[in-house]
């Protein structure tokens, strides 16, 4: 499988850029032709894992979020959104439905679940103090 | 964006949620929301997210949120929905155990 196209983007931890940060994603991927419910499915994901760099790898400061998409000759999409925040302690527990260590606002602890629920395969790489890197993986039915 | 509408005596208040649920544009509509049902207590809240155009989880987080501020005053929750990408959502959180969603296949449980 060969990467035949790669886009990064750089952004700040600010809620304001959740938006756009899916909308560039899925203006990216567009280029190949994916159905709606595919660009709907990547558009979730990216949300929620952008969401989550805001709320929980940079909850007191603002920092910056990286986000790479790899496209492969076979329509796989993977999507690498990574924080040099505060890090998941226990990665399997973060996991879980419904868990969230948010105190402050209204979170649902299902920032994962719906990750999971609409991609292909999530990763989950995280060091405590050394930031988080959440890869997405999505298959594209290429016409 | 929402926009509220009342019953002529205020017994029931709809909030017609128009656009994007995410957690940067929900926490607007939560303040606005919760206003409404602080002052006007009404028994009966009708969330409609029919005009909904894209919905993370954070739209779970403002369902529950509604939920529990309504709860104060006795007042019942009703989600109104028609994407089949947010039914998704709201059956992955079991949020439909707390509160009545409306439209689509469970429009006979109304």
């Amino acid at each position: 499988m060969k990467i035949i196209n790669e886009f990064k983007l750089t952004l700040d931890s600010r809620s304001i850029n959740e938006s756009f940060a899916r909308v560039a994603v899925a203006a990216f991927v567009s280029q190949y032709d994916p159905t709606t419910a595919e660009i709907q499915d990547i558009k979730t994901a990216v949300s929620e894992a952008v969401t989550n760099c805001i709320v929980h790898a940079y909850p007191d400061s603002i920092g910056k979020i990286y986000i790479t998409v790899k496209m492969t000759d076979e329509g796989l999409v993977k999507i690498y959104i990574r924080d040099k925040g505060k890090g998941i302690p226990d990665i399997e527990k973060a996991l879980e439905p419904l868990f969230t260590t948010g105190k402050e606002g209204e979170l649902s602890g299902l920032g994962f679940t719906v990750m999971q629920s609409f991609c292909d395969k999530i990763k989950v790489r995280s060091k405590v103090c050394g930031g988080t890197t959440v890869a997405l993986f999505k298959k594209l039915n290429l016409k | 964006m929402v926009e509220l509408k009342y019953d002529s005596d205020r017994k029931s208040l709809a909030a017609v949620i128009i656009g994007e649920i995410d957690h940067h544009s929900a926490e607007g509509m939560r303040d606005k929301i919760d206003e409404a049902i602080y002052v006007f207590k009404p028994h009966k809240i009708i969330l409609d997210f029919t005009s909904v155009s894209f919905m993370d989880s954070s739209g779970i987080g403002l369902i529950m949120g509604r939920y529990r501020t309504s709860r104060y005053h006795g007042g019942e929750v009703f989600v109104k929905v028609k994407d089949e990408r947010i039914k998704k959502i709201l059956s992955l959180s079991g949020i439909d155990k707390l509160v009545s969603i409306i439209g689509g296949k469970n429009e006979d449980n109304k």
